[in-house]
Formats: C-alpha cells, sequence, structure tokens
C-alpha cells in the first residue's frame, strides 16, 4: 500500500521504476521495493520522526545496535528545508524567499501523470519511449531510483539489501570495518 | 555576560583556536551555525552516535549541511555572467559543529618551506598577486608538531623526500594502505615518481581517548561513526573539557559589532529564532574561506580586499578503468599521494616557458578509487545495460584515479561579495563567488596530467580519461558510454569542486595589500582574529587544513601571549 501516492500512479511508478533498473537474473527496481522507496520519500512527512535522515552508529546488520531504524528529528529550519523540497513552496511567503520552489509531489504528480495512466500495459520499447520524451522527469525519476535501489534498506528500498548483493558491496560495516589485509590484499 | 573571545565556527580552525585559548584560561564561547552531531558539550567524552556509513544520508541529503534550498551560494565565472549564472551549492564545506573535518578524509600535509616564499623564489606572474606569506616554514614548524599532536596524525617521517625539515616524528605510525595504491605506487615509482604514505588524520592505532580506524570505506564526505578520524573532536573535548567554553550549536553570527576602532561583539539568531546581542574581549572568525568574508561583509567592515583573491585549487582527475576489483570501498578513500608536480624541475620550466609564463606549478596527487553505489549507478544510463555495469563496476570498483590538487593562483577578480538579492532562509545575502582560473593552472594541468595517463596505462589501465574541475572553457566531459548517455554526470563544470578555499582576507605586513597581519589579526580592527585558509597568501598545492589548524593555533597563543 502506498503512503503518499494514489494507487494508479503507485502502478505507473512501479513499471516506469522495472525499465529503468529492469528485472533480470537478480532482483530489479520492483523487487528490491523502489517504488515503495520513493513513495516513502514523498510521504516522509506522514511518518514521525519523518523518514529522512537514518540514525547511527550501525545498523546492526555487522555487529553493533540497529541504529539506522531510528529516523532523526529535524529542527525548525531542516523541516522548513525538507518541506521545500517534498512539497514546494505552494505559495507559502516563508518558503518563498528565493522565489518559488516546485517540489518533488508536484513534480511525480505531473511526471507520472504525463506517463500515461495506460503506461503499465506499454510494450517495453512504448513505455521506453515515453520515459525519453519526459526526460525532465525521468532524469529525477532515475536518481531516486538508484538511492532506493543501492541506499541503505532502512529507507524503504534495498529490500534484505538484495542489490548490495548483486553488485558484492556489503554496505554499512560498522563496527566490523575491515582487517588490514582485507584492505591491502587483492 | 562578556567572555575573552567568541569563537565564530567550530571546523578545525575554530575549535584549535578554542582548545589553545582555554588551555590558557580564557574563557570562550564557540558559536556554530550548524547542528551538533559531534559531542555531548556539557559531558563532551560523550561522543555523539548520529555518524553512519549512509549514503543516502551524507552524500545526497545533506545531513551536514549547509542545505542548498535554505543557505544557498550564488556563481558566476566573471562580470560577462550578469549578476549570477547559478544557484545553489557552490564548494560548500560543512555547516556543523566540527565543519568540515567531520567528513574530509583528513589527508594532512605540511606546506613545503618554498611554498610560503613563492614570490622571492621564483617571481611574478603577469595578472596574479603572487605574493611572499608574512610567515616562513620555520616559524610555522612548532605549530605544525602541535597540532599534528592535538589532531592525530598518523604519517611516516622521511617517506616524502621533497617534505621540510621535521622536529619529530609523526604521532602515530601510518595505516594500512589500499590495495590500488599497492599498485599504483609501484606503477607511479617506475615512472620515477616518488609516492608515500599520506599523512592522515584519522588513528592508525588507539590515540587521545579515541579507538583506532577500523578501514569502514565511508571515509571521505562521511562521519566517522567510531570518532577515529583526527576531525577536529579532539580540539573541542580539550576545550569543552575544561569547563572555560561554551559551544552554541544552531546559531548564526549575523554581524560583528564594532564601535569604529574595535569589535565589541556580535549579533546572533539562535535555535528559536530569536536575535541578540554576545560581548567579548576578542572575535576569532573562523567560518572558513567563503563564510568569513561573507560576515565581514555583513557587518559593513570595509576593506577594498575583504573577500578578493579567493583561491580554490584547480584539480586534474586522470582516472582509468582496471581490468580487476579494486575494492576502494575499503579503506580511508586515500592512502597513497606525491609530490612531484609540486616541483619546478627543467620540464615544468620548458612547458612555462612555450605557454609564455616563468613558471608553473601543479600540487599534490592523491591516489583514490571509485565512490558509493548510489553515486555510481546515477552515471550509467537506466535500461538493461545498468545492472550489467553496476555488476562489473567499472566507475567504482575498477577506477583507479590520480587526483592532482593544482596550485591556484590569487587574482583579485575571484571574489566573494554578497549577491545582490539572493537571500539565506534567515533573510540575509548569501556568499556570491565570482571564479575564473588563471592560465597558470590550465598550463600546469595540461603539463603534469598526461605523465598519470601513462601509469595508469603501467598499472594495467584498459580505459583512461582526464577531465579538470573546473572544466575548462570549451571541453566536455568524455562519457565511458558514449556520446549517447544522456545522464552522464560528475563534478564537472566551471563551478570548482575542490571543497579547498582560500585567500578571502589575505595576510601581510601593508594595510594596503592585506586584510590581516602576520598573526590574522585584522589591521583595522586588532581585536578581531581571522583564524581560518582565508589568511592564506597563496595555496600552495596541498589540502589546506593542517596549515590553516597551524595559524589557528599560532595566532591563539599570540593572543595569549
Ligand atoms: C570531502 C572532503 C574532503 C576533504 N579532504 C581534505 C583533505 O584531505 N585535506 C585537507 O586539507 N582538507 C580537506 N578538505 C577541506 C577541509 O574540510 C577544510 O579545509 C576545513 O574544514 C576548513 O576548516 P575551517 O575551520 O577553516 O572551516 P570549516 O571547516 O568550513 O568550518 C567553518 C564552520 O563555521 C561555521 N560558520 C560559518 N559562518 C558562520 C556564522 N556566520 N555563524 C556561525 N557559524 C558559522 C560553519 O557552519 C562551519 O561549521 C576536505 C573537504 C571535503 C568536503
Ligand atoms: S575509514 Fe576509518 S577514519 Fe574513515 S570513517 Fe571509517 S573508521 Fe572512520
Amino acid at each position: 500500500m502506498p503512503i503518499w501516492l494514489n494507487d494508479d500512479e503507485f502502478r505507473t511508478l512501479s513499471a516506469a521504476c522495472g525499465r529503468l533498473i529492469p528485472t533480470d537474473d537478480t532482483a530489479g527496481a520492483v523487487e528490491a521495493g523502489v517504488p515503495q522507496y520513493i513513495d516513502g520519500m514523498l510521504g516522509a512527512f506522514l511518518v514521525d520522526p519523518p523518514l529522512i535522515w537514518a540514525g547511527g552508529p550501525s545498523s546492526g546488520r555487522f555487529g553493533g545496535t540497529d541504529g539506522f531504524s531510528r529516523f532523526h528529528r529535524l529542527t525548525a529550519l531542516d523541516e522548513l528545508a525538507w518541506r521545500m523540497r517534498i512539497e514546494g513552496s505552494l505559495g507559502m511567503a516563508e518558503r518563498e524567499f528565493n522565489g518559488p520552489v516546485v517540489g518533488w509531489q508536484q513534480i511525480y504528480r505531473d511526471g507520472l501523470a504525463a506517463l500515461g495512466s495506460d503506461f503499465g500495459e506499454l510494450s517495453g520499447e512504448e513505455q521506453d519511449a515515453r520515459l525519453r520524451a519526459g526526460e525532465e522527469f525521468t532524469t529525477v525519476l532515475y536518481e531516486h531510483c538508484c538511492e532506493g535501489m543501492y541506499g541503505a534498506p532502512e529507507y524503504g528500498g534495498n529490500r534484505d539489501t538484495v542489490a548490495w548483493a548483486a553488485i558484492d558491496f556489503l554496505g554499512d560495516v560498522q563496527p566490523r570495518g575491515f582487517t588490514d589485509a582485507e584492505v591491502s590484499e587483492p | 555576560m562578556t567572555v575573552d573571545a567568541i569563537i565564530v565556527g567550530s571546523g578545525p580552525g575554530g575549535a584549535t583556536a578554542a582548545d589553545v585559548l582555554t588551555r590558557a584560561g580564557w574563557t570562550v564561547t564557540i558559536i556554530e551555525k550548524g547542528r551538533n552531531h559531534l559531542l555531548d558539550p556539557e559531558n563532551p567524552s560523550r561522543l555523539a552516535q548520529d555518524y553512519s556509513n549512509d549514503e543516502i544520508k551524507f552524500l545526497h541529503r545533506h545531513f551536514l549541511g549547509p542545505d542548498p534550498l535554505i543557505e544557498p551560494r550564488t556563481f558566476r565565472v566573471s562580470e560577462d555572467d550578469g549578476e549570477r549564472s547559478y544557484t545553489g551549492a557552490v564548494n560548500s564545506i560543512p555547516s556543523t559543529v566540527g565543519g568540515g573535518g567531520t567528513h574530509a578524509d583528513g589527508k594532512v600535509p605540511r606546506f613545503r618551506p618554498e611554498d610560503f616564499r613563492l614570490h622571492s623564489t621564483y617571481g611574478p606572474i603577469d595578472d596574479a598577486a603572487v605574493a611572499d606569506w608574512p610567515v616562513d616554514y620555520d616559524e610555522l614548524e612548532p605549530y605544525y608538531a602541535e597540532v599534528e599532536r592535538l589532531i592525530g596524525v598518523a604519517g611516516s617521517a622521511g617517506a616524502n623526500p621533497f617534505a621540510g625539515w621535521r622536529s619529530g616524528p609523526y604521532p602515530m605510525p601510518s595505516g594500512a594502505p589500499m590495495y590500488g595504491a599497492v599498485l599504483s605506487s609501484a606503477a607511479a615509482e617506475s615512472q620515477g615518481l616518488h609516492p608515500y604514505a599520506a599523512p592522515t588524520a584519522a588513528n592508525s592505532v588507539p590515540y587521545d581517548g579515541r579507538p583506532a580506524c577500523n578501514n569502514c570505506g565511508h571515509c571521505a564526505y562521511f562521519g566517522c561513526p567510531i570518532h577515529a578520524k583526527g576531525d577536529p573532536v579532539a580540539m573541542l573535548q580539550h576545550a569543552l573539557g575544561t569547563g572555560q567554553a561554551e559551544l552554541l550549536s544552531e546559531t548564526f553570527v549575523s554581524r560583528l559589532r564594532t564601535n569604529g576602532r574595535e569589535a565589541t561583539g556580535v549579533d546572533v539568531i539562535g535555535p528559536d529564532g530569536v536575535e541578540r546581542t554576545l560581548g567579548a574581549r576578542f572575535i576569532v572568525v573562523a567560518g572558513g574561506a567563503i563564510e568569513t568574508p561573507r560576515l565581514l561583509l555583513l557587518s559593513g567592515i570595509e576593506h577594498p580586499l575583504v573577500g578578493r583573491h579567493l583561491m580554490m585549487h584547480f584539480q586534474t582527475m586522470n582516472v582509468g578503468i582496471m581490468p580487476q576489483r579494486l575494492h576502494a570501498h575499503r579503506g580511508r578513500s586515500v592512502t597513497h599521494v606525491h609530490d612531484d608536480c609540486m616541483l619546478v624541475d627543467d620540464d615544468a620550466r620548458d612547458a612555462a616557458r612555450a605557454a609564455g609564463l616563468p613558471w608553473i606549478r601543479g600540487g599534490l596527487v592523491e591516489h583514490g578509487g571509485g565512490g558509493h553505489p548510489v553515486m555510481e549507478g546515477q552515471f550509467y544510463p537506466w535500461g538493461p545495460s545498468h545492472k550489467k555495469l553496476m555488476a562489473e563496476s567499472p566507475l567504482r570498483d575498477r577506477l583507479w584515479a590520480f587526483i592532482m590538487q593544482g596550485e591556484d593562483l590569487p587574482q583579485a577578480t575571484n571574489r566573494v561579495d554578497l549577491d545582490p538579492t539572493v537571500r539565506d532562509a534567515r533573510g540575509f545575502p548569501v556568499a556570491r563567488i565570482t571564479f575564473k582560473p588563471h592560465r597558470h593552472e590550465l598550463v600546469a594541468s595540461a603539463h603534469h596530467g598526461p605523465r598519470h595517463i601513462r601509469v595508469l596505462e603501467d598499472m594495467g589501465a584498459t580505459w583512461t580519461a582526464t577531465t579538470t574541475s573546473p572544466l575548462v572553457a570549451g571541453a566536455t566531459a568524455r562519457s565511458p558510454f558514449g556520446d549517447g548517455a544522456t545522464n552522464y554526470r560528475g563534478p564537472i563544470s566551471a563551478i570548482p569542486a575542490s571543497r579547498h578555499v582560500m585567500g578571502t582576507t589575505r595576510m601581510g605586513t601593508d594595510p594596503a595589500t592585506s586584510v590581516v597581519d602576520a598573526y590574522g589579526r585584522m589591521h583595522d580592527l586588532p581585536n578581531v582574529v581571522v583564524a581560518d585558509s582565508s589568511v592564506f597568501v597563496t595555496s600552495a598545492g596541498y589540502g589546506p587544513t593542517l596549515t590553516l589548524v597551524a595559524l589557528a593555533a599560532r595566532a591563539a597563543a599570540a593572543l595569549v601571549g
């Protein structure tokens, strides 16, 4: 269940993510939970504390405690920044000190609408053509896809660290770290 | 209450001043506009647990600030661009307790004796304000030695044949070399270069109550989760531990108050948004070489040179793709460097002469690997090739790079001033950067770059390329995926990405040609002391941190007498 997008938008988003980082013999964006990552980012302020910065110092995957799941509280200025980035300035004077800001929510709402409600039913080539036609949105979407794919799973994507496993990367390694031999030898 | 000193900024410069001043019994208030994720000010032996190996938070979500939406900067190459050509992040260094020390990977070499005497050693260059420093290596050596102990630097004395003299060894031995650096050092040596283990502000053994680095690989751009970095944590711990220092985070200094002859205090805006005035006998300004001149200009302090002579290091990146995996995600980002390109030898003189210049100097060359997977993915095109490239990892696990931090000559036209209209979220004009490299930098880059391509080929690289930051006018970034790759992106544009900023309140003995004296005191306001790399006269080709910290220690020592 998406927390911010509606079901139709979420279906289009999932299909688009699946074209940008496709599924083959390993998990693609869809299996890794990238659409959930993006939806969680758009709805970051529906959760308290907001899903902006995971905690530290370790995740528990290589020892230590699971601090990543405790997200940071935001200060007033940080909340301003992140609401501007996600929601946009929405005509509010306190967010428009350098002019209007279009937020990700608007960018996604418009970008997904432009891909079309039939996007999920199109052939792969037709989907790619629409993604290429909306290049500006696709660039934003692809950046976020990469974040969701290869970021820490606490942000909602990279489910069970599947994307790290596929690229032979351990991800966060504190407090284990690497031995001198692991650093210096092939 | 009036304290002995207010220190603006808690980065390496401000933290060092706080340590030296409190040790002499002074009361200080350290004011930092960013958040505190470093230590508990009430109990400084308790270090925060907020840093993590989290690429999203540190590289993509501005965890250490500044957030470009609420604290933007603006940029233009020259006045021909109009008021600005870009608004956003411009060579930002973290705005947080600990400043840029928190996420730097801490390569902290000393400058060499000639770096302080460019004018008398090599002579002038047209259209550049090449000058000697009012302080030399011999005077600074004891402070270099002191701050290497304070920060905690691991290194191997004698390993660099071109280094200046030292009064003693490094406080810690060098840590483990990265695999890629073992290969690149061997290849560099076979080409006649002299690589050595980089002096690094990361504990190779437990030091000063903090643990040894465990090589987690999330070093440059990340805070150290186990506090093994010699970010300014040690100096802040010492200062707060004396009970003589107070740390106010999330507090912005908006103005220095002066009575015309001297400064009397500062106006601040705290986390509650309330403005107040704090008094002090001395003001130490250590906001970094972009924010320091901004604050002086916001305060209406008129000196025609405030903000001018901004230097940022001209970076030449020679990258190669290797057949094998190098796992540069293990280790301290960079473990080896060489100084050969700093030398003005016959070859460099010939190249200079051919270009109509009297001399050229490159800079320190860092041997380093690829970045992190989110960034890597964003470099590759989307679609079916994405996962194949990610698995083969040419731009991360198989990438090796030589990055030269080239000497950037001081030019009066390269400057920080106040943007006429763009504001931060608190309502204050932001710093505008006007910057264009001197021809010297382009010639030095073109001379020293190709040599490293040969070293990469010697290492076995199957693909190589050279690029620079700032990108030279007319050049385009070459994508390893052909011209069809639309989303090839990188730190490559007209905006320098070095994160080394210097020179905006240059020091000197003559008030007509400098802003501060040899001890960082403003000529016109002697109780205002600048304690960051703003005071640099020339940029050398080394990371500025150790030198700015040594100068801050010296300036603070002069204050307490
Ligand atoms: C990824 C990375 C790697 C680096 N690696 C190296 C390296 O290997 N070697 C090296 O020498 N250097 C390196 N650097 C550069 C290094 O971080 C800086 O040289 C160093 O931090 C400068 O110290 P500073 O004290 O002068 O200023 P800063 O570290 O910039 O600290 C200034 C502080 O003052 C605060 N401040 C500014 N204005 C105000 C105000 N008006 N009110 C309140 N607070 C204010 C800021 O928020 C900031 O926290 C690196 C930087 C980065 C980003
Ligand atoms: S590599 Fe070492 S110093 Fe750097 S962040 Fe990891 S543990 Fe800390």
